[in-house]
């Protein structure tokens, strides 16, 4: 029997039925045609790693924001447990406003979810203007404010005529969609129709960018801003670690969008190109040859032969300089293999950085990705929509007739659609080698056998599997926080990348998991 | 850090901002963690259960165990019962836990899900047990469920027909595994018998052994929980924790309960100790061990002596780190909790009263930017709370000790205690040290002792 089977023959038989079609082995003779479960429910009483749409929403797409005021509509929890936990670092903008800092939240009572609470939001709002007088503020909905029926948005209108301020609301009550996903698909849908295209004031070079999906975990993104702007880049806007509604409100007159973080952020990405005409190319920061190749693939979108040799310039500058670091830590790493299970794409990311140190993957799953994410965009058009996912708007907005510009000629674009595959996503299981694992929605019972199986060096995973793995025996890294480390972005994030993993599997304590008077009889596994 | 929050203090009354207070289910869940091989789950959306158990694996470095209901638009619509059904079903199928410990969520108490109704009706092996209680986040807060979830358990397990067993039943509060491993070394020491009802520890510090285990060896079992009905008498520790379950023990199974303060700082612990020893006598290794605390108090008076702090937490907890800060000479200036409840005020001041201190502000269902303000406009010496109070500290330049839940940016604090003669030691040597630091860090070069 293989893993697979090993594993699903302990399920019972809906469980069995709903899994088998989530977890897969690569078959390279396939040529990336493998289909895959994904974005389905979650079963209920099986420990999945999953968040809700709330969490997608405020947690990851709006909550970055550092000059709004977010308002988390709800009992206190929710809003709680995403105040200054995810690591999206921000500094104050010009206008000296951060956030980042606050939590804000209606703090619902009982009398609030029997009688109605926009009332409370009313008032929270009003004394949200008073202390902070903030420009933006933005009302993030959890369960029981769609299931009570508060007019959230009718609240919202209200308070931008009266304090004359942009307020956003997102009905992303927790229980919509079946993960993280749908919160974030209603974050850009509330982004695209209120925020982008509400400032006119024009990038001041022609190189100008988006940077999308990049959340400035550990300071990622200002790491990516750091080789962007060396090669003469202008980074108009973050979508959205330390992002503002200030830079977000003119993306639309950026060049180009570069897309880091495909899943949570591809719906601002089409929708700027239908409304706005602005191309989008998907990146990757993570790993230095995905840099490198992301860096090219820029350059050569925007044509210029000196900015081309720019380009190459800053990058043997900087691989140059990480040269001696990458060597040191491959060293150590070569012939180590790793488990990958994250959110929506640095399970896909990662493998590269892990390549260049040697790390072969064996297992890479996503939390909440789309068939999309793991098949490539191509498959779009096969995926079938389900009552889940028709719950979430789909937003198409209109050709806007007087901000619509193409940057490239019409022949140009076909161009460079197969040059540098503009305005595509291959997937993650085109990148990954025959024989791995792909497992969508990894649960607890899983992540504990695929390891009993594979036996991984590293576990990449979250804080909720961590100390499951380590106790286990195998050293595990959290992908989503980086350990309270990074960044790992970029060409300095992947030597701090290096360093972090030899760190974890060098630790002296490793070697003395067995006592000694133990030691002969059961072995304990050793990692190093 | 926090360059937003103005001086001038504005009322405020329906925005929260930088809770002191967390939503009831967590508490349940820590709760439930705290009987062997119990599987907790949240029916509601798959995303409260993981944030909580996100939470508490940030807090003990430890995996925080949890199922969810997953709850979709049309579960939510429908009602919960399929969902927790399967849940059950698949719950025990894999995981196979003993007992399942289902909490509510403020979805699944708006739409109104009857959770009694859903469990009678329920298919559950024989020798399987499931649980629940009524937990909705807009009532209360973490305390508030942990206390709901214990009373859960009583409802369902207690036995009323239960033998007497000479036993004492404890219920050791919202504290630390740490925090448990030395309420049940005291209770040793005094040779009581006891049940210690809900038992973290052995669960949320069980030791690295290179093999993982869901159900670690620790947790108070299942047939100990129906024995407290049995039990003599039962020593509720923190009525805001323990109150409640105590009193549903009571009134369940006619054993007799006390409530008493958390056993933070001498008297405190004192009161635990005489009560817990009835007319048994103490012994002289737990005399030895006050005396000890007794003298590092009066060692380290000087540098405690007057000093303001402001403390802040959950109420049991912070009603104890008033009362050890106050027999430290110190003077507590401002006195918080995130979690509603007069009784909290009223306990807080008696202690005040006690010592003469009549300036400082007491407050319930308070928010950590008020307490911020208020430090702005008379500042304190020392913060000692939970790890959210790291923000006031650089803002405003004070030493902060934590203490409390959540403690999310240290390691090792839930192995240690600050309950008990020794939790209070070492709680003195933290905060001395916090405030010996700060002089030696603050003062000039000349006035800086090598001796202190």
């Amino acid at each position: 029997m293989d893993v697979k089977s090993e594993i699903l023959t302990r399920y019972n038989a809906k469980v069995f039925k709903n899994r088998k079609d989530h977890i897969l082995r690569i078959d390279g003779a396939s040529d990336g045609a493998q289909e895959i479960a994904a974005n389905t429910r979650a079963i209920p009483g099986i420990m999945t790693n999953r968040g809700c749409c709330y969490a997608g929403c405020k947690g990851v797409v709006v909550g970055p924001i550092r000059d709004a005021v977010t308002i988390t509509h709800g009992p206190i929890g929710c809003g709680f447990y995403s105040w200054g936990t995810r690591r999206n670092k921000a500094r104050p903008g010009p206008d000296g406003k951060n956030f980042i800092q606050y939590c804000f939240s209606t703090d619902m009572q009982e009398p609030d979810i029997v009688f109605g609470g926009d009332k409370k939001l009313r008032q929270a709002i009003k004394e949200a203007v008073e202390i902070f007088q903030p420009r933006t503020i933005f009302i993030c909905s959890t369960c029981p404010v769609g299931l009570i029926g508060d007019d959230i948005h009718a609240v919202a209108a209200e308070a931008e005529k009266l304090y004359g301020i942009t307020c956003v609301s997102f009905s992303c009550e927790g229980y919509k969609g079946v993960s993280q996903s749908g919160g974030h698909h209603i974050a850009n849908n509330g982004l695209m129709k209120r925020v982008i295209g509400s400032s006119d004031t024009p990038p001041a070079t022609k190189y100008s960018v988006n940077l999308l999906g990049e959340y400035n975990i550990g300071g990622d993104g200002w790491e990516v801003e750091r080789v962007l702007k060396r090669i003469g880049y202008e980074v108009v806007s973050v979508f959205t670690g330390n992002g503002s509604v200030e830079q977000i409100s003119r993306a639309h007159l950026a060049n180009l969008n570069l897309v880091q973080c495909h899943r949570s952020i591809n719906y601002v990405a089409e929708m700027m190109k239908t409304a706005y005409g602005v191309d989008w190319l998907k990146v990757n920061f993570i790993g230095v040859g995905a840099i490198c190749a992301s860096l090219r693939a820029i350059a050569e979108y925007f044509g210029d032969e000196e900015l081309k040799g720019r380009t190459e310039q800053v990058i043997a500058e900087e691989t140059a300089e990480i040269a001696e670091d990458m060597a040191f830590f491959r060293d150590r790493l070569t012939g180590k293999t790793a488990a990958l299970f994250v959110g929506g794409s640095r399970a896909h990311h990662y493998q590269a950085l892990l390549g260049d140190l040697g790390v072969r993957t064996v297992l890479a799953g996503y939390e909440f990705a789309h068939r999309d994410d793991y098949e490539g965009r191509d498959i779009i058009p096969a995926i079938k929509e389900d009552a889940d996912s028709k719950n979430i708007e789909q937003l198409v907005p209109e050709k806007d007739p007087k901000r619509y510009r193409a940057f490239l000629s019409p022949e140009r674009y076909d161009e460079l659609r197969r040059a540098i595959d503009l305005e595509a996503y291959r997937g993650m299981m085109r990148d990954m080698p025959d024989g791995s694992w792909v497992v969508d929605d990894l649960n607890h019972f899983e992540t504990e056998e695929f390891t009993r199986f594979l036996r991984p060096d590293i576990f990449f995973s979250g804080i909720k599997d961590k100390y499951v793995l380590q106790k286990g025996g195998t050293l595990s890294r959290q992908l989503h926080s980086y350990d309270y480390s990074g960044p790992y972005a970029g060409f300095k994030g992947a030597v701090i990348f290096g360093r972090d993993l030899v760190m974890g599997l060098y630790a002296p304590a490793w070697n003395m998991v067995t006592p000694p008077w133990k030691k002969g009889k059961t072995e304990g596994k050793s990692n190093a | 850090m926090l360059e937003l929050t103005p001086k001038t203090i504005t009322e405020r009354s329906a925005l929260r901002v930088n809770p002191c207070k967390s939503c009831q289910p967590v508490g349940a869940l820590y709760a439930a963690l705290g009987v062997r091989r119990c599987m907790p789950h949240s029916h509601g959306s798959q995303g409260c259960v993981s944030y909580h158990r996100t939470f508490l694996t940030r807090h003990f470095k430890e995996p925080a165990i949890a199922a969810s209901s997953s709850f979709t638009e049309g579960a939510s619509v429908f009602g919960g019962g399929a969902n927790l059904r399967a849940a059950v079903k698949n719950i025990f199928d894999i995981y196979d836990p003993d007992i399942i410990a289902v909490h509510t969520t403020c979805l699944s108490e708006t739409i109104g899900d009857d959770l009694n109704a859903y469990i009678l009706d329920m298919d559950i092996p024989d020798d399987k047990i499931v649980v629940h209680a009524n937990t909705p986040s807009y009532v209360g807060s973490h305390i508030t469920g942990y206390a709901g979830m214990l009373s859960g358990f009583i409802r369902y397990l207690a036995d009323r027909r239960a033998s007497p067993n000479g036993k004492t039943a404890v219920f050791p509060g919202f504290v630390n595994p740490g925090d448990i491993r030395e309420i049940k070394r005291i209770l040793h020491l005094l040779g009581l018998p006891v049940i210690v009802f809900p038992d973290q520890s052995g669960v949320m510090d069980a030791p690295m052994s290179n093999t993982y285990r869901m159900y670690p060896e620790g947790g108070t079992s299942i047939d100990d929980i129906r024995s407290l009905g049995g039990c003599g008498r039962a020593l509720a520790l923190g009525n805001f924790a323990c109150g409640q379950p105590a009193g549903d023990l009571e009134e369940k199974c006619k054993v007799a309960y006390k409530c008493l303060p958390l056993p933070i700082g001498m008297e405190a612990t004192d009161s635990f100790v005489t009560e817990a020893a009835g007319s048994g006598g103490v012994p002289q290794e737990l005399e030895d061990e006050r005396g000890r605390l007794l003298d590092l108090m009066l060692d380290a008076n000087p540098y405690f002596y007057n000093k303001t702090l402001a403390i802040f937490g959950d109420p049991d907890t912070v009603v104890g780190l008033t009362a050890f800060s106050l027999e430290l000479g110190m003077r507590p200036r401002y006195i918080i909790t995130g979690t509603p409840g007069d009784a909290f005020v009223r306990q807080t001041e008696a202690l005040l009263d006690k010592y003469d201190v009549t300036d400082a502000v007491v407050k319930a269902a308070a928010d950590l930017f008020e307490l911020h303000q208020w430090i702005k406009n008379g500042p304190v010496d020392l913060l000692l709370g939970t790890s959210y109070g790291k923000q006031i500290a650089k803002a405003e330049d004070i030493p902060l000790v934590r203490a409390g839940f959540p403690v999310l940016d240290r390691y090792g604090h839930s192995y240690m205690p600050i309950v008990g003669y020794q939790g209070a030691m070492r709680l003195a040597e933290m905060m001395a040290n916090a405030l010996m630091d700060r002089y030696d860090r603050d003062c000039a070069d000349e006035d800086m002792d090598i001796v202190m």
